[in-house]
C-alpha cells in the first residue's frame, strides 16, 4: 500500500497509477459480502444442478403427460403448470436445462478457443498473418451475431450441437480482438524485452509469459459471453433450429407456448422468466469476476 | 517578518481498501514571507502529500486527520470550496511536476495564461490576452506573441514549464508552491528554469514552498531546508548550516548520497566520493572487449505537423571498451545514449556502422547466433518496475537465463538463485517473494542478479538507477563497482547525470543529437572538459552553490535497501 504513499516523485518512478506489471485482483471480500452475487452463483449452481441430474430436481416426465391434465396453471403439483399436452412444465424446463447448456457451452468454447487462437497468431506473428486475421475478424464483426449464426444454421443443419457451433462462430471475433490486443500490450512490455535479452526463444516467450498474461481478460469475457450465448442459443432454438420435438429446449418450449399466450400465459412467461434469471445471473458473474484495480 | 505559511502539527492518511497509511504525522512548518524554504525528502516521505494538502488538492483517498494550515492568518482547512477556488491561483499559485499533462492540449497558451487573470478579476478582454503575452515574455519565452497562439504540443518540456510558472504568477501570489518543478526535466534545461522561477518570485516578493527529492536543488534555490521522512519533519534549518552540520544521521544519508553535492567533494578531495570506494582506471593496458565503427541510425518519425520526418538518432558513433572498465554515456534526453546501448545489445538494427564483440563482428546477428550472443552480453534496464515479470517469483526471474540455456538442473539452478541472491546483497528468504512485493531498489538488485547468472562479460546498464531514490542509487552504485572489483565485469553505463557517471566510469563519452561530442578518462574531462557542451552539462549540476569539506565516510553500505 505504500504506492498510495508516493505522489509525484519521478525518482520513485511510481505515480498514482500502480506500477505497471502489479495485476489488479478480483476482490473475492466484497464479492462474498454481496447478496446479488451470492444469488447469481446460487442460480448458476442450481442451473449446473439440473443439467446434470434431472431426475433429481423433477419427478415429472419431461416427454409424455397425462390428457386429464392439460393446461394447469402454476400450482403444488406442477409449479410452471402444465401444457397441451398435459406434461409438466417445468419438468420440460429442467430436462431442457442439458440440452440447451451444452450449446451454451459449445458456443462459448468455440468462440473463446477460436477467438484466442486467433488473436494470438495475429498478435504473436504480426505482418501478413496480422493483417489477413485482422481484416476477416472485421468482415465478419460487420455481419449481425444472429444474421451470422442464421446462415451458418442454414449451412450446418438443424441440432442442439450444431446451434452451439453457429453461435460460436459468430462469438470467434469478440475474443480474437481481446485477444490480440493483450498479446500485443504484453509483447510490447519491458519484462518480455527484458526476457529476450537474457536469451528466451520466441515459443518460451509465448508459453511462459505472453500466454499466462493473456488469459486473464479472455477468461472474463467468456463469462460475459456465457450470458449472451444462453440468449442466442435460446434465439435459435426458438426459431426451431434446435432439438426436434417433442425433446424440450428452452427457446423452443417458450415458442411452443405462444400459441397459447391468452389461455395459458406459464407456458411462456415461465420458461422466459427463468431464461431471464440465467442471463442475468451470468452477467452478474461476470461483472463481479472482472477484475478491479485497487480502489483508490 | 510574519508567517505567509503555517502549519501546525498536520496530519494526512490514505485510506487504503483494508488498511490505513499515515503518510504525514504531525508536521510543523513556516514559510515568512519572500522566504524559499525547500522540503526535501524521498518519495515516500509525504512531501508532496503536504503540499496538495495545503491546497487542499490531495487525491481523494486521502483526508487529513488532525491540524490546521495557515495562509495569511487564515485557517484553509476551515474555508469553503468557493473561498478556496479563489485562494488556488490567486493568492497561492502552483507549479506542477510535469508540464506535459498540466497544461490543456487543446487551448492555446495564451488563452489559458489570461483564463486564470480573468477568474480572479485581474483583466478581461483584450486586455488580459495582452497581459498574458507580457507574463510569457516575463519567465523569458522567446517570442512570446507566437508562443500565446501555439498549442501546448509546439512546445518544449521547459517551455511549457516556463509557462506554468507564468500562470502560477499571474495573480501576484503571496506564495508559489512549485511540487518537483524540474523532475521531468533534462539538466541544463532544469537550471534555466529553476533560474527563471526563482527571479520572478523574488520580484514579486512572494514566499515559496519549493518540494524536491534533490538535495542540490535544494541547496542552490532555498533560504531554510525542511527534510522529511516517513511522515515527519526530521531537520530543519538554514540551508547553510543544515548542509554543512547536520545533525540527524537521515539528512547525513542524504547528503552523503547526493551525486549533485558530493560531486564537487570529487572535485578538490581524492576521486570520489563518501560510500563509493576509490575508483581507479584499472592499471595496464587490456584488450578491448567492445568497439563500435561509425553507428548510424535513423528513426522516421511523425512530426507536430503530421508529416515524417527522419531523426538521426546515432551519427558515425564510434566507442571502445577495454575489458574490466566502465565506460559512462552521458547526455541528455534525445541525445541517442539509450540507441546506442539498444543498438549493441542487438535490439535495434543500426542503419550502418560495425560492432565488435571480443573480435567478433555481432552487428549482423539474428536468430541462434544473436541468442548466444546474451551469454556474455546482458542489459539491465532503466525501470525496475517494469523490466520483471510480476508473475514470476525471484528465484524464477534469476534463474530465467539458466532455464533458457539450459544450465544445470532445478536443484542447481536453486543454488545457484541463492548465491546470485547474495551476490547483489539480497536475503536468499526473498527467493519466494514476487516483484510487487519488493521495493524499488530490492527489484533492481534483482534484475542485476539476473544479468549476472550467466555471468556475463559485458553489461550494458540503460540508466540502472536514475528511478531510485538517492540513498538507493548510492548502495547501487556501491554493488556495482564491487561486483566489477570481484569479476572483472565491463559496464556500459548510460546515464543522464553527470554526478553518477563521475563515481562509478573510467572513460566517459558525452553524446548530443545522436553524435559524440568529447570522450575521455573520466576525472579529466569532468574536471578540464574541452568542449563547451559538456562545460555547460557540468554547470548545470545543481548543488554548485555549496562546496562541502570532505567529511568521513558513512557506513551506508551495510544497509540494505
Amino acid at each position: 500500500m505504500t504506492d498510495l504513499l508516493v505522489t509525484g516523485e519521478p525518482s520513485a518512478g511510481r505515480l498514482h497509477a500502480p506500477p505497471p506489471g502489479v495485476r489488479p485482483k478480483v476482490q473475492w471480500r466484497r464479492l462474498v459480502g454481496s447478496p446479488s452475487f451470492l444469488l447469481s452463483v446460487a442460480v448458476l449452481v442450481m442451473v449446473v444442478v439440473w443439467a446434470v441430474v434431472p431426475e433429481a430436481i423433477t419427478a415429472g416426465d419431461p416427454l409424455f403427460g397425462d390428457s386429464a391434465d392439460r393446461l394447469l396453471p402454476p400450482g403444488a403439483d406442477h409449479p410452471f403448470g402444465t401444457d397441451q399436452l398435459g406434461r409438466d412444465v417445468f419438468a420440460r424446463f429442467v430436462y431442457g436445462t442439458r440440452t440447451s447448456l451444452y450449446a451454451t457451452l459449445v458456443a462459448v468454447g468455440v468462440a473463446a478457443g477460436g477467438g484466442a487462437l486467433l488473436g494470438v497468431i495475429a498478435g504473436f506473428a504480426g505482418g501478413v498473418a496480422d493483417a489477413v486475421i485482422s481484416r476477416v475478424i472485421e468482415v465478419l464483426q460487420a455481419i449481425p451475431g444472429l444474421l451470422l449464426s442464421l446462415t451458418l444454421i442454414a449451412v450446418l443443419g438443424f441440432g442442439t450441437g450444431k446451434i452451439g457451433l453457429a453461435v460460436g462462430i459468430s462469438g470467434i471475433p469478440a475474443f480474437a480482438r481481446v485477444m490480440r490486443a493483450e498479446v500485443l500490450r504484453i509483447r510490447g512490455s519491458l519484462y518480455v524485452e527484458a526476457a529476450r535479452t537474457v536469451g528466451a526463444r520466441p515459443s518460451a516467450v509465448l508459453a511462459e509469459h505472453v500466454l499466462p498474461s493473456a488469459l486473464g481478460p479472455v477468461v472474463a469475457l467468456g463469462i460475459l459471453e456465457l450470458a449472451s450465448a444462453v440468449l442466442a442459443v435460446s434465439a435459435l432454438s426458438f426459431l426451431g433450429f434446435g432439438a426436434p420435438p417433442p425433446a424440450p429446449e428452452w427457446g423452443s418450449m417458450v415458442a411452443e407456448g405462444r400459441d397459447y399466450l391468452a389461455t395459458a400465459w406459464w407456458l411462456t412467461i415461465l420458461p422466459g422468466v427463468a431464461i431471464a434469471a440465467v442471463v442475468v445471473s451470468a452477467n452478474r458473474l461476470a461483472r463481479g469476476l472482472r477484475p478491479h484495480e485497487a480502489s483508490q | 517578518m510574519s508567517a505567509v505559511l503555517r502549519i501546525r502539527d498536520l496530519h494526512v492518511s490514505y485510506h487504503g481498501t483494508r488498511s490505513r497509511v499515515q503518510a504525514v504525522r504531525g508536521i510543523d512548518l513556516e514559510v515568512g514571507g519572500g522566504e524559499t524554504v525547500a522540503l526535501v525528502g524521498e518519495s515516500g516521505s509525504g512531501k508532496s502529500t503536504t503540499a496538495q494538502a495545503v491546497i487542499r488538492l490531495l487525491p481523494p483517498a486521502a483526508t487529513v486527520t488532525a491540524g490546521s494550515v495557515y495562509i495569511d492568518g487564515t485557517d484553509i482547512l476551515r474555508l469553503r470550496e468557493p473561498a478556496m477556488r479563489r485562494l488556488r491561483g490567486g493568492t497561492v499559485g502552483f507549479v506542477p511536476q510535469d508540464p506535459g499533462t498540466a497544461l490543456n492540449p487543446l487551448e492555446r497558451i495564451g488563452w489559458q495564461v489570461s483564463q486564470v487573470l480573468q477568474l480572479h478579476g485581474i483583466a478581461h478582454g483584450r486586455r488580459a490576452r495582452q497581459r498574458a503575452v507580457e507574463l510569457l515574455a516575463e519567465v523569458a519565452l522567446p517570442d512570446p506573441e507566437r508562443v500565446a497562439v501555439s498549442l501546448p504540443a509546439a512546445l518544449s518540456g521547459g517551455m511549457r514549464q516556463r509557462v506554468l510558472i507564468a500562470m502560477a504568477l499571474a495573480a501576484q501570489p503571496r506564495l508559489v508552491i512549485a511540487d518537483e518543478p524540474t523532475s521531468a526535466l533534462d539538466v541544463t534545461v532544469q537550471r534555466h528554469v529553476l533560474d527563471i522561477l526563482q527571479s520572478r518570485v523574488r520580484e514579486h516578493g512572494a514566499a515559496m514552498l519549493l518540494v524536491t527529492h534533490d538535495l542540490g536543488v535544494a541547496a542552490d534555490r532555498a533560504d531554510r531546508i525542511v527534510v522529511m521522512s516517513h511522515g515527519t519533519v526530521v531537520e530543519q534549518g538554514s540551508a547553510r548550516t543544515l548542509l554543512r552540520q547536520p545533525r540527524h544521521p537521515y539528512t547525513r544519508e542524504l547528503i552523503a548520497s547526493a551525486p549533485s553535492l558530493t560531486a564537487h567533494v570529487a572535485a578538490s578531495a581524492p576521486f570520489p566520493v563518501e560510500g563509493v570506494e576509490p575508483h581507479r582506471a584499472p592499471s595496464g593496458s587490456r584488450a578491448t572487449l567492445l568497439h563500435t565503427r561509425g553507428l548510424t541510425k535513423d528513426f522516421r518519425a511523425r512530426t507536430a505537423r503530421g508529416d515524417m520526418a527522419t531523426v538521426r538518432a546515432l551519427d558515425g558513433v564510434s566507442i571502445d571498451i577495454p575489458e574490466g572498465t566502465t565506460l559512462g554515456i552521458v547526455g541528455e534526453s534525445g541525445s541517442g545514449k539509450t540507441t546506442l546501448a539498444r543498438t549493441i545489445a542487438r535490439l535495434e538494427q543500426a542503419d550502418s556502422g560495425t560492432i565488435h564483440f571480443d573480435g567478433r563482428d555481432i552487428g549482423h546477428l539474428q536468430g541462434e547466433p544473436q541468442r548466444q550472443l546474451r551469454r556474455n552480453l546482458q542489459v539491465v534496464y532503466q525501470n525496475p518496475y517494469s523490466s520483471l515479470q510480476p508473475r514470476f517469483t525471484v528465484e524464477r526471474i534469476v534463474t530465467e537465463p539458466l532455464r533458457h540455456f539450459r544450465v544445470g538442473d532445478r536443484r542447481t539452478r536453486r543454488h545457484r538463485a541463492a548465491a546470485l541472491l547474495e551476490q547483489v546483497a539480497l536475503a536468499p528468504s526473498l527467493l519466494t517473494r514476487r516483484p510487487g512485493e519488493l521495493s524499488g531498489g530490492q527489484r533492481q538488485r534483482v534484475a542485476i542478479a539476473r544479468a549476472l547468472a550467466l555471468s556475463p562479460r559485458l553489461l550494458i546498464l540503460d540508466e540502472p538507477v536514475s528511478a531510485l531514490d538517492v540513498t538507493v542509487q548510492a548502495r547501487i552504485l556501491n554493488l556495482l563497482t564491487a561486483l566489477q572489483r570481484e569479476h572483472g565485469l565491463t559496464f556500459l553505463f548510460i546515464s543522464h547525470d553527470l554526478a553518477v557517471i563521475r563515481q562509478i566510469a573510467h572513460q566517459v563519452v558525452v553524446m548530443r543529437h545522436g553524435a559524440v561530442v568529447e570522450v575521455g578518462p573520466a576525472e579529466q574531462l569532468l574536471r578540464h572538459p574541452r568542449h563547451p557542451y559538456t562545460r555547460q552539462l557540468l554547470d548545470a549540476v545543481p548543488g554548485g552553490a555549496f562546496v562541502f569539506p570532505p567529511s568521513p565516510a558513512h557506513a551506508i553500505e551495510g544497509v540494505l535497501t
